[in-house]
Order: C-alpha cells, then sequence, then structure tokens
C-alpha cells in the first residue's frame, strides 16, 4: 500500500533525478516532472519531453525508473506530451543553476520568427549585453552558441522554446 | 476511415524520417562546425517528430508493428513521402534550400493542425512547430546569405531552386486518402496552405536575390510509392542495420 508519505518520499526521488546532459539540472528544475501520483499501488511519473528528438528524453526516463524501482517502489514512467514542454517551466533555481554554470537562461518572451532577428542575451559571466550569436545550435537541441565581446569568453544560451 | 488516417499520416511520418537521414548525412561533412552542428539538431527535430508519427501509424494499425518496423523494413514502393525530401543533397545550397521548402509548408500545416480534430497529432503539432519554426528561420537566412552572396553561391543557389522547385508541388497534393481526412476534419487541407508556403518563399527570394519559377513541369509520385533513384541508394544505406543485423538494439 502506499501511503501519502511514501508517495512524497518517491515524488522527492523523481525530483531529484539529474539531466545527463546538464548534470546541475534536476528534472524537477527544468520543468519537466509534471507529476507523480499512484495507480493500483503503481507510482507513475509523469515526464512531458524537451524536444521531440532529443536523445536524452529517454535516458532521463530510464533515471527515474531506475532511481524508483531502487527506492523499492513499483513505478511507471508515462510520457506526457500535452501540453507541450516551454523553457518558462524552467524553476527559478533552475535558472540560477543554469547561470551560475556558465550557460545563459532562455529570455522569457517568445522568440521572434523574424529572419536575422537578433536578440540581447546576456553574458552568464560578466553581465555584458554586448554579446553575439555564433551559431543558432549547439551541444544540445535545446542551446546556441554565442561569444562575449567584453569578456570575450564563449558560453551556450538555452533557447526560448 | 482509420484507413484514411493511417495512410495520411503515413505520408507526413515518411517526409520527415527520410528528410531526417538526408540531413544527418551532412554529420562531420558539414561546410564549417557551426553548420555540422545545425544540420544533425535539424535531423534530430525530424527524426523525433517521424517517430511519434510512425508510433501513431503502428498504434491505428494495431498489428503490433512498432514505429522501427515502419522505418526499417519496408520496401521502396511502400513509403509514401513526397519526393522533394529524398531529392540528394548536392551541396549546401540545394539542402538549405530543400529545407526551407519544406519547413515553409510544414509551419502553417502544424499550426492548422491546433484546430483538427485527432488528438494525437494536435499534441504532435504543439511541439513540432516550435521546431520547425527555428528550421524557417535558419535555412531561409542560409538562402538569403548564398542568394545575396557571391557570384559562385548566387549561381549554386540559383542552380539549386531550378532542381528542386518542380518538387514543391507534390507538398500540396491531396490524394483520395488525404481527402477524406481532410472532410473530416483530421487534417489541414493543403491547399488552403498554399497562399502562406508561397508568401514565405516570396519574400526570402527576394531578399535573396532570386526569381521564383514558373510551375511548369511538377514532380510528383512519391505519395503512390513511386520514387527517384536516388531513393533506393538512400534506403539501403537507412535499413542496412537491420537488413544485416535482424532485431539488432542500442
Amino acid at each position: 500500500m502506499v501511503t501519502d508519505i511514501n508517495l512524497a518520499k518517491a515524488r522527492r526521488i523523481a525530483a531529484e533525478v539529474a539531466d545527463p546532459e546538464l548534470p546541475f539540472l534536476t528534472v524537477e528544475d527544468l520543468g519537466i516532472l509534471r507529476e507523480v501520483s499512484v495507480e493500483d499501488d503503481v507510482i507513475i511519473a509523469r515526464l512531458t519531453p524537451t524536444y521531440s528528438g532529443c536523445p536524452a528524453v529517454s535516458v532521463i526516463e530510464k533515471d527515474v525508473l531506475n532511481a524508483l524501482t531502487q527506492a523499492g517502489f513499483n513505478a511507471r514512467v508515462v510520457r506526457s506530451d500535452m501540453p507541450p514542454w516551454t523553457t518558462s517551466w524552467i524553476t527559478p533555481e533552475g535558472i540560477a543553476k543554469l547561470q551560475s554554470n556558465g550557460i545563459s537562461p532562455p529570455e522569457p518572451a517568445g522568440m521572434s520568427d523574424a529572419l536575422f532577428a537578433t536578440r540581447v542575451v546576456a553574458c552568464p559571466r560578466c553581465q555584458s549585453e554586448d554579446t553575439e550569436k555564433v551559431s543558432e545550435f549547439g551541444s544540445t537541441p535545446c542551446k546556441a552558441q554565442y561569444r562575449c565581446n567584453t569578456c570575450k569568453e564563449p558560453f551556450d544560451h538555452f533557447k526560448c522554446h | 476511415m482509420s484507413e484514411h488516417l493511417l495512410n495520411t499520416v503515413l505520408q507526413i511520418a515518411d517526409d520527415h524520417l527520410i528528410l531526417g537521414h538526408r540531413v544527418s548525412e551532412w554529420c562531420g561533412h558539414a561546410p564549417m562546425l557551426e553548420e555540422d552542428l545545425s544540420m544533425p539538431n535539424m535531423a534530430l527535430d525530424l527524426i523525433g517528430q517521424a517517430r511519434s508519427l510512425y508510433t501513431y501509424v503502428a498504434q491505428l494499425e494495431g498489428k503490433g508493428r512498432t514505429e522501427d518496423d515502419f522505418a526499417y523494413l519496408r520496401g521502396d514502393r511502400e513509403y509514401r513521402n513526397c519526393l522533394l525530401v529524398e531529392r540528394n543533397n548536392e551541396d549546401f545550397a540545394h539542402t538549405v534550400l530543400r529545407q526551407l521548402y519544406f519547413a515553409a509548408f510544414m509551419k502553417p500545416f502544424w499550426e492548422a493542425m491546433h484546430t483538427c480534430s485527432d488528438e494525437t497529432l494536435v499534441n504532435i503539432s504543439h511541439k513540432a512547430v516550435k521546431e520547425i519554426a527555428y528550421h524557417v528561420r535558419h535555412c531561409g537566412e542560409w538562402v538569403i546569405r548564398l542568394g545575396d552572396g557571391t557570384a559562385i553561391s548566387a549561381e549554386r543557389m540559383h542552380d539549386a531552386v531550378l532542381a528542386l522547385h518542380p518538387y514543391t508541388a507534390e507538398l500540396f497534393e491531396i490524394d483520395n486518402n488525404r481527402q477524406q481526412c481532410i472532410n473530416s476534419g483530421l487534417f489541414p487541407d493543403s491547399q488552403a496552405l498554399q497562399p502562406a508556403w508561397t508568401s514565405t518563399i516570396n519574400q526570402i527570394f527576394t531578399q535573396a536575390k532570386l526569381a521564383v519559377p514558373r510551375d511548369e513541369y511538377p514532380q510528383t509520385g512519391g505519395r503512390k510509392g513511386l520514387h527517384t533513384e536516388d531513393f533506393g541508394i538512400l534506403l539501403s544505406q537507412l535499413q542496412y542495420m537491420q537488413r544485416a543485423y535482424p532485431g539488432a538494439s542500442w
């Protein structure tokens, strides 16, 4: 029988699972852990994928399942596509962790579709707004590459999505 | 109805897988590091969308096949992708133009899908539309840079337009299966998306100093399973692992 206390514990265990590509961020920080519930004594963790083709999605699902199973829970991970994930679900803690790990967090407003649109992206190291985009795409689907013209450091920018 | 829906979802699933595979061929070969990242990123978006669509096709079919069976274990005549997406990469001009032609269609397509009545497709559309908007912007910018670039880049862009434009008409083709889906409110009317597509292309071509050719000899056949010669070579690479080692998994 899964009690309320156990459910809270299961929620905490699932929430602490880290993103394999951004290991300082948990699924809770990213906002992709939507719900942990009980159905017929089975813990159901609902996760929303970030990008359709992000290879980290299936790894995260396995990691959450493993964490819950190792803690002794009979658990299942369910993919929940609707509503679609958006970067506005990243928690304030997540934003702060991105910043302190040298990744400039996504801007809150929706991104412009205009061609050659430029956005002000502040350098996560020196906060200068004199930065330039090096590439629209980065090492993972969620990031773009920028460089800072003030401190001359390159940095990743978490794209607004 | 589910037969019509299955066949129509299969068309767009195949579009995404085949274009995703073509774009992935650039991995490790792109002209600069930044594009070596952008190409696999776009391929991942497309293949991710294809996976969701094939999973739904398998569910509609209800015969126990999986997304992998559809991707890896069909013959060329069973693929229903449009011919545009299977065209060879040729050079960077062909590649970014092919991507722009396709993305400029899929963006209004997914937007129109938001108000259709199939829950699974509506869910896929909300995710895909954000990803495809990126492709329109990224490839649109490249078409402008190359079209309005050096004499050589402009010439290559011009050649790509002449080579690929005849394949764009098929994007708007409506066969009986699709017509039934449109009538039932499950799919957007592709022909109603033509003004949006034309406006995107015209706007980008004007900036790129490229002329939009007249649609004189539209090339079609993919929706009936009639593909170009290049397609067999693509499939042999795509399916090699599953054919040589049946059931192999990561």
